[in-house]
């Protein structure tokens, strides 16, 4: 029964999402308060009854009903409880299911939190929402139903992907989802502003809080997928350039510079057409990134069962969406009314100069990722596009991302004097030079003293920031903590998100300068070098999980001729998928981690070990939860949560710090 | 910070059609990834295609089943297998390897991988035997050579020994039918 009140509720959030999508559309066109306030009974029922249709999908899961489909193709009795509501979404149909529900989590969101908003404007709003609704649901119903039952169930489940049965696997959709998800309502936001003509402080306001709470989300959901990447893939690295992988970082280097251009929008009315462009980008790339991930346009690691005519279905859905967004944007850009103009070296200037390197940034990754695509469909050559490019392409201008946020944040808004702006920094610029330098000599490495020359540019550029806002120095010690104190949550955030991009930077260049690498075939009692440190394969044993059997491999560590600890590696062997995962036996440190991981060469009484000395590496992670930490501080500012309830001021220049 | 402010320019507004750029970009965009769509990116991932068949020597499986060497592969078209006991795709690939085989359209060679003499003998005892000969590859070496990722891949080698075309994964009768059979008969042609 659950996989038929599912498909019912699906098939009932099918037509509220109709009436959510037309009905508040016409009330705001006629003004009649009655038609618009269809939009948020009809967002908050089609969210129940997606939750509904969710909640029937696990309990087919958790009941292991091997007479659906999915839950036949995916799962089986003996998998661990947390697993088989995870696999829930560890599929397409599913985890399709899980995108829209997210969907309607926002538009119910802003049913009910957006009393402040002004009628039209949110039943527009919501009706934009539905109409993607309308779009995913059909989707999923005609090409990618969950609930399809088979005729004869089989008495046992097919299996579930291992390399999906873990923790971080487990909750890295969820997150990932939320952040790109929610930005369809910075997208709907911008759709029922370009309908109504009309942007205000007040609009950037009501649309920043889901930009960040979404980036948040992305930010985490990127963050953990790399951490998995790095445990459980076993091999050694953290970010492959991978399409699926870039497909997730497009949007977060757009809602980036979205996040940011919206600050203008709040604090200057600057900006107004170039945020409403980057909202409607940032979604689409959400949309794009879901077209690679599901049309199979591209080679990847990450199997999603693919099919062309999903494909086709979702580039129906970004022509109508982005293109039908995009043209509106065209007709209608030169209607909203734009701030007041502001002088190349500003606040404002510096922001979108920083807007448009992550544009830039974007664009290479965009180009790398689709390259193979489009040199495919105009030669029919088979080429690929690997790190060296990415590297090459994006490192330096992330690197004038880094020296601009260190910059930025001392212009005014308005205008300002480069060289009294920058003033400040002259001492910090000369010492980051000299530890750029000195890494530089010292590591055998350019990129990567300039890696930890921009770093410490910013760190500094952060410390003088925070220092010149307390006084520090030419006020006694306690008026200065008295005044951090005072700081509002979203300057916290700024510095927060800020800090984190300088330890994910430091993480990021350390690991691509200096990490290394040995390889060796070993039996028991011998042992491989890297460095400083030696392995010895101390002994081997056999463990049993709850479905999987495990050989696991003990190292003796031996660092400059002293024993130090062990490390253990472990290959599990699931046998009902026939398949295998490594567990990479990791020594994780603040400086350094080691890495060991191994593989059977088929060649008998040994193993061929890899290991792996990797500086910094923690650091990556930790920067990617510092950033997104500083945006949930963010969040919780006072102007967000009062937003509305009364007419907030908006703070004097000067005391505004920024937030991202 | 007392330093006057620079006096603002007008900004100049951009010109009309400069809103119409993103629109425009993104149907170029979609137009490729239509495109896209009818193309296949795992056709042909491997860098052995039109390349000489890699020398090799394979371990014998069994005394009844004769071994796989490289001269088996001069002077017709044949087709390289390669199985293991392990694997799963293999079973379900194995009955259209026996019609091929049983129909003589074309000699079918195995390479048995990441095996062992006993258990390869023994899964083909199981499901019957499809191979003129087959050689055990338990150290990877051809395996390696031929640059396979998994089982079963199949190539197509023609007569002076080059690889023609590599299948990745089971041979499904589409596959036979629409892509290996064809190519089969083209390359027959050419050898005669």
């Amino acid at each position: 029964m659950t996989g038929e009140i599912g498909l019912f509720c699906l098939i009932l959030a099918l037509i509220t999402s109709v009436v959510q999508s037309t009905i508040p559309m016409w009330g705001a066109y006629v003004r009649n308060v009655r038609l618009m306030s269809v939009a948020s009974s009809a967002a908050v029922a089609q969210f129940v009854l997606l939750a509904l249709a969710f909640a029937c999908l696990i309990l087919a899961f958790v009941r292991s009903d091997f007479s659906l489909q999915v839950v036949a193709a995916n799962s089986y009795t003996l998998k661990p409880l947390f697993y088989k509501v995870s696999s829930a979404w560890g599929q397409h149909e599913g985890s399709m299911l899980l995108w829209v529900l997210i969907l309607a989590l926002f538009g119910a969101a802003v049913a009910v939190f957006g009393n402040n908003l002004p009628a039209t404007f949110k039943a527009r709003t919501l009706a934009v929402q539905g109409m993607i609704g309308v779009a995913f649901i059909a989707f999923i119903i005609f090409t990618s139903n969950p609930f399809v039952r088979l005729l004869d169930a089989p008495l046992e489940g097919n299996g579930f992907n291992p390399l999906l049965q873990d923790p971080g696997l487990a909750l890295h959709p969820p997150m990932l989802y939320l952040g790109y998800v929610g930005f369809s309502i910075a997208y709907s936001f911008s759709v029922a502003a370009l309908i109504e003509g009309r942007v205000d402080a007040a609009w950037a306001r009501w649309v920043r809080p889901w930009v960040l709470a979404s980036w948040c989300f992305l930010t985490i959901g990127i963050t953990t997928g790399s951490l998995w990447a790095y445990y459980e893939l076993g091999w050694g690295g953290w970010w492959f350039w991978d399409p699926v992988e870039n497909a997730s970082f497009m949007p977060w280097l757009i809602g980036t510079a979205l996040l940011h251009s919206a600050l203008v929008v709040e604090r200057r009315h600057a900006l107004v057409n170039w945020t409403l462009l980057l909202s409607i980008l940032t979604f689409t790339l959400s949309l794009i990134g879901t077209f690679l991930v599901r049309s199979g346009v591209l080679t990847s690691v990450h199997a999603f069962a693919v099919d062309p005519s999903r494909g086709i279905f979702i580039l129906f859905m970004i022509v109508a969406a982005s293109g039908g967004a995009l043209a509106l944007y065209a007709l209608r850009a030169r209607v909203v009314q734009n701030g007041p103009p502001f002088a190349g070296v500003s606040r404002e200037g510096s922001i979108l100069a920083n807007n448009l390197l992550l544009l830039c940034a974007t664009a290479v990754v965009f180009l790398g990722t689709f390259y193979p695509l489009l040199i495919d469909a105009l030669t029919h050559d088979k080429i690929s596009v690997g790190p060296p490019y990415f590297d090459i392409a994006f490192g330096p201008i992330m690197l004038a991302v880094a020296g601009l946020m260190a910059i930025g944040p001392f212009v005014r808004w308005r205008s300002d004097s480069a060289k009294v702006a920058a003033s400040p920094l002259r001492y910090p610029a000369a010492v980051a030079a000299l530890i750029g330098i000195l890494v530089a000599a010292l590591g055998h490495s350019i990129p990567a003293g300039l890696g930890f020359g921009f770093a410490a540019f910013l760190l500094m550029g952060l410390a003088i920031w925070f220092m010149k806002r307390t006084r520090i120095g030419s006020v006694p010690l306690a008026q200065s903590l008295a005044m951090a104190r005072a700081f509002p949550r979203a300057t916290w955030g700024f510095l927060g998100a800020h800090l984190g991009f300088v330890i994910a930077m430091i993480g990021i260049t350390g690991m691509s300068a200096w990490e290394s690498e040995n390889v060796a075939f070993l039996r028991v009692n011998e042992s491989v070098a890297l460095g400083q440190y030696e392995f010895r394969l101390a002994g081997t044993d056999i463990t049993n999980g709850p479905n999987y059997e495990a050989e696991r491999l003990t190292f003796d560590v031996i660092h400059a001729g002293k024993p130090d600890g062990s490390i253990t590696t472990e290959r599990r062997y699931y046998p009902e998928r026939d398949s295998y995962t490594t567990e990479a036996g990791i020594r994780p440190g603040l400086f350094f981690n080691l890495y060991v991981a191994y593989s059977d060469a088929g060649r008998p009484g040994g193993y061929t070990v890899r290991v792996n000395y990797h500086p910094f590496a923690m650091w990556i992670w930790l920067g990617g939860f510092v950033i997104a930490g500083g945006g949930m501080v963010s969040l919780t500012d006072r102007r967000f949560r009062v937003a509305g309830l009364h007419k907030v001021r908006v703070p004097a220049p000067a005391a505004a710090g920024g937030t991202a | 910070m007392s330093e006057a402010p620079q006096p603002l320019a007008a900004r100049q507004a951009l010109p009309r059609w400069t809103a119409l750029i993103p629109v425009g970009l993104l149907t170029i965009i979609l137009v490729f990834f239509a495109k896209g769509l009818t193309l296949d990116p795992h056709a042909l991932p491997t860098m052995m295609v039109d390349r000489p068949m890699p020398a090799f020597e394979l371990q014998p499986i069994s005394d009844e089943i004769p071994n796989l060497s490289p001269d088996k592969l001069r002077g017709r078209v044949t087709l390289v297998n390669v199985f293991g006991s392990w694997c799963v795709s293999c079973v379900a690939e194995h009955p259209i390897l026996m019609d091929i085989s049983r129909a003589g359209i074309v000699e079918v060679h195995g390479v048995d991988w990441r095996d062992t003499p006993r258990d390869g003998s023994a899964w083909l005892a199981r499901y019957g035997n499809p191979y003129s000969s087959a050689g055990l590859d338990a150290d990877s070496r051809l395996a390696i050579d031929l640059g396979v990722t998994g089982a079963p891949e199949t190539f197509l080698v023609d007569a002076n020994g080059r690889i023609r075309y590599k299948q990745i994964g089971p041979i499904t009768p589409e596959i036979w039918d629409d892509t290996l059979l064809p190519m089969i008969r083209l390359l027959e042609q050419e050898a005669t």
